[in-house]
């Protein structure tokens, strides 16, 4: 595994244009299959978010990465149409896996679309290939390991929900920062030197242990997790359960007391 | 081809002539946070700075600040709200809150994450530098300056010329304390006597030529005490304008009580030491500083008009019907403007609040209908928009009834105001905000926004005794406090009736003490008593002034009367037959008292 490959974590507009005519990548959709049956980015193949999360086991991913025709070598690209949450989702799944290159593409099929670009609705017939199982634990937070780690000086818990849900209650420690500032309008990720100076002024940088959750199934803080890794921080991971199961197994909550924030807002 | 390359531009018009921002004030913010943090500034040096800089303190942590960026005359283009609702998305809560100044409040913002926002605002040409803090503060003008068929000429260009020499000006960078301009249109709009310097267009012949100028009122301001403002002199020519802000800020700068944080705004300067020989000090200073400037020093007005152009139709609406409540919108939101054919159409927001989807929204709508290509922000924690074609004024309502923003009364007593209170203020001690919510709710849904008797009344809410809420000058007003039975507390407000802000200026008179959960059924009382004993063309408003100034004919003949009216609403509950009475809107905990330090005075 070369560094350089562990650093990309977008590939961009032209580039995947042409690895799709070059028929060097795997291009994964994690939208619905019916979104996907109108259209999508051509050659892509369908992987319904919600598929994966009926059961995300190593050995069912492994079996649904085979029927993509992905092998240890095949460069995968994955999209959506949410800010890049869901496929940063499926993306990471890979990238426990073992899967060593696999990258969101930059922005969202919506844009991809309203540039005016190739697009299709024929599915493509797909040679189903092996792929070996080499787990990274070292990406993954259980919600034992948060509870022995979080409070540790080094390790730095990173909330993804939206401000008044935090300020509601979040897990005791964790510092808030919305998935809506790691974007911009155009990408589901701001460019490098952005991010990091944006990381800088919150104290995320350097060797620390980074671990990110969201609400329940580890996707905004799956876009996180790649917005993190997209500045170069080596330690991240990602507590894939996340706040759901924080709670559902009574853990402790931490709350902004004393203010009424919520009626500040207009929703 | 990139993405970047497709970006949406706009031409020129539609930009501001006036870039506010400095974008090394962002790095400089971030870097002082840093060091501060790091322990190498003091807690005092660093609130001043970050007050300066317009990041004020939220309730109860020193985690989060609260960013107000300033609208100079309440002026704010498309491209800036475009910005703006990015802003509050990423940094804030997904809504931005429109102030009683012309500010927008971005709140709950990571104090690291301040300096981000201050440099996606200088990307559009906004700041908040000296939004909060003892600096001249945002320089207001009337959202109908330039369309207001009584005003004499139009004041925005001063307004902005003198918030442009005043930013960063080293002359009012450590005042005693806070300094507000407000500057009007007409004596009917505006809001002159209750700010530091209040100022009215007027001409007068002279030789044939005409002369403009203005009246200027010093002195005044809401708060804990509020002042009413006296006018320095019979008519200011615009050549003194300057000369006289100058004067005054120096003299102020140079008496003011710089020790008793309670009491230094220049209004207890004034009432200290009696107007006569405040005016006096004035019209001297006012003499030197125009003799003893080295350099000719004049306010830059650009009296360039704006140019207005009605925006080209894309769709074709002809033959789509009107929605309903387009009647009711109309007459309660819209003012014909002095140029034929054209409205200013107002916005009202529940307590001033608006979600990022509608800003983005609204940034849309102004481009699509108004004339002069951006909005004003109000007085009332609204927005303007202004110079609509009369023919667009039904697709506009469809389109802000789509968005939301299509609430209606936004000129009646049906739009109150409510401070932040205890949504994210240090110093509240109620939910004023979000009792103002409710009242507009429970208004609309009776519609008493379409009752011309209530019209020109209004209700403002603080949630303490500091004023932000503007209750004095509220025909009914109220500021928070706790109410006790035994060991119990209760939200409670004070209650105060005739207040106003237009030639007769009064604070309003102490009525009673209305806990939080009879609020609305006392207004509903006092509309109900005024229905039984009004005259035929009277209205509230007048009602109540007469009850207030002992000329009411019927048996309510003072406030001494409307208090015993009034009484059996103030009577609490026990605990157990009512426990909603023991807790405060927005909240299913019992009511305490919490406060922690002001900055204001900082």
């Amino acid at each position: 595994m070369s560094q350089e490959k562990t650093i990309k974590t977008t590939t961009d507009i032209d580039s995947l244009r042409s690895e799709i005519r070059d028929k060097s990548v795997r291009v994964i959709d994690v939208r619905r299959e019916e979104d996907y049956k109108q259209s999508h980015i051509p050659t892509a193949v369908n992987l319904p978010l919600a598929n994966l999360l009926s059961d995300d086991s190593p050995e069912r991913v492994l079996k649904l990465v085979n029927a993509m025709g992905i092998d240890d070598e095949t460069p995968v690209v994955v999209y959506d149409d949410t800010f890049g949450a869901l496929a940063s989702r499926v993306a990471w799944t890979l990238e426990y896996l073992g899967h060593s290159d696999v990258s969101l593409l930059e922005t969202t099929f919506s844009k991809w679309k309203s540039l005016g670009l190739e697009n299709d609705d024929k599915t493509p017939e797909i040679q189903s290939k092996e792929h070996s199982i080499h787990l990274k634990p070292e990406i993954l937070a259980t919600s034992d390991y948060l509870e022995t780690s979080k409070d540790k000086p080094d390790v730095i818990l990173i909330d993804n929900r939206e401000r008044l849900n935090y300020l509601e209650q979040h897990i005791p420690g964790a510092i808030s920062l919305p998935y809506r500032t790691l974007a911009t309008q155009d990408k589901i990720l701001r460019p490098k030197d952005d991010m990091k100076r944006l990381l800088d002024n919150r104290g995320i940088s350097g060797n620390s242990e980074i671990i990110t959750y969201c609400g329940s199934v580890g996707t905004l803080s799956g876009l996180a997790y790649y917005a993190l890794k997209s500045v170069g921080l080596p330690n991240v991971k990602l507590y894939v359960r996340s706040f759901k199961e924080w709670k559902g197994l009574e853990k402790p909550i931490a709350k902004q007391q004393d203010a009424n924030y919520w009626d500040l807002s207009a929703e | 081809m990139t993405v970047s390359d497709l970006k949406q531009s706009y031409p020129d018009s539609s930009k501001p002539k006036i870039n506010w921002a400095r974008i090394e004030e962002a790095e400089d913010f971030a870097n002082t946070v840093k060091l501060f943090r790091q322990g190498k500034y003091d807690e005092d040096s660093f609130r001043r700075y970050r007050l300066q800089h317009g990041a004020y303190g939220t309730r109860m942590t020193n985690d989060y600040a609260m960013v107000r960026i300033k609208l100079p005359a309440g002026e704010i283009y498309p491209y800036q709200l475009e910005k703006i609702s990015q802003l509050s998305e990423q940094f804030s809560i997904g809504s931005a809150h429109f102030s009683t100044r012309e500010n927008i409040q971005l709140h709950w913002v990571i104090l690291e994450d301040v300096s981000e926002i201050l440099r996606g605002l200088a990307e559009v040409g906004l700041t908040s530098r000296e939004a909060c803090g003892n600096s001249v503060r945002n320089v207001m003008c009337s959202p109908l300056s330039g369309v207001c068929s009584d005003e004499e000429f139009d004041s925005t260009p001063y307004a902005l010329a003198t918030a442009r020499f005043f930013l960063r000006n080293p002359l009012s960078q450590s005042l005693p304390r806070k300094f507000k301009f407000n500057f009007t249109c007409c004596e009917k709009h505006g809001m002159v006597r209750m700010v530091d310097v209040g100022l009215i267009p007027q001409t007068r012949d002279l030789d044939g030529t005409i002369q403009k100028g203005f009246k200027i009122f010093l002195g005044g301001g809401l708060g804990n005490k509020s002042f009413v403002g006296h006018q320095l002199e019979e008519f200011t020519p615009e050549e003194d304008l300057l000369y006289t802000s100058i004067a005054v800020i120096r003299i102020f700068d140079r008496l003011g009580d710089r020790k008793n944080m309670a009491r230094n705004r220049m209004r207890y300067l004034v009432n200290d030491m009696g107007w006569e020989k405040f005016q006096n000090l004035v019209l001297k200073e006012r003499a030197i500083v125009r003799a003893t400037q080295s350099v000719v020093t004049h306010l830059e007005v650009d009296n360039t008009p704006s140019i207005i152009k009605r925006p080209i139709r894309i769709s074709d609406e002809s033959g789509s019907s009107i929605p309903d409540g387009y009647a009711r919108w109309l007459k309660t939101n819209t003012i014909k403007q002095k140029q034929s054919e054209y409205y200013s159409v107002f916005i009202t927001l529940e307590a001033g609040d608006i979600t990022s989807n509608q800003i983005t929204a609204l940034a849309e709508i102004i481009q699509e209908f108004s004339s002069e290509g951006h909005a004003r922000a109000g007085f009332v924690q609204n927005i303007a928009l202004r110079y609509v074609h009369e023919d667009d004024l039904p697709s506009l309502y469809s389109k802000l009834l789509t968005v939301g923003l299509a609430k209606s009364g936004a000129l009646t007593m049906a739009a109150p105001i409510g401070c932040s209170g205890t949504t994210s203020c240090n110093l509240a001690l109620t939910n004023s905000h979000r009792l103002a919510k409710e009242i507009q709710r429970k208004f609309l849904e009776l519609k008493l926004d379409q009752d011309d008797d209530l019209r020109d009344s209004s209700i403002k809410i603080s949630g303490c005794p500091n004023a932000c809420g503007q209750h004095g000058i509220a025909t009914i007003g109220f500021f928070g406090g706790g109410g006790r039975v035994g060991k119990e507390m209760y939200p409670n407000y004070q209650m105060s009736l005739g207040g106003r802000s237009d030639e007769e200026t009064t604070l309003g008179a102490t009525c009673h003490r209305i806990p939080a959960k009879r609020v609305i059924p006392v207004i509903l009382k006092i509309i109900e008593l005024f229905k039984q004993n009004k005259k035929s063309d009277d209205t509230l408003k007048d009602w109540i002034h007469r009850i207030v100034n002992g000329k009411e004919e019927s048996y309510i003949k003072s406030i001494l009367d409307m208090r015993k009216a009034l009484d059996s609403f103030t009577i609490p509950p026990t605990k157990e037959e009512d426990p909603d009475f023991y807790t405060d809107y927005g909240s299913d905990s019992s009511y305490h008292t919490k406060t922690g330090k002001g900055e204001c005075a900082a």
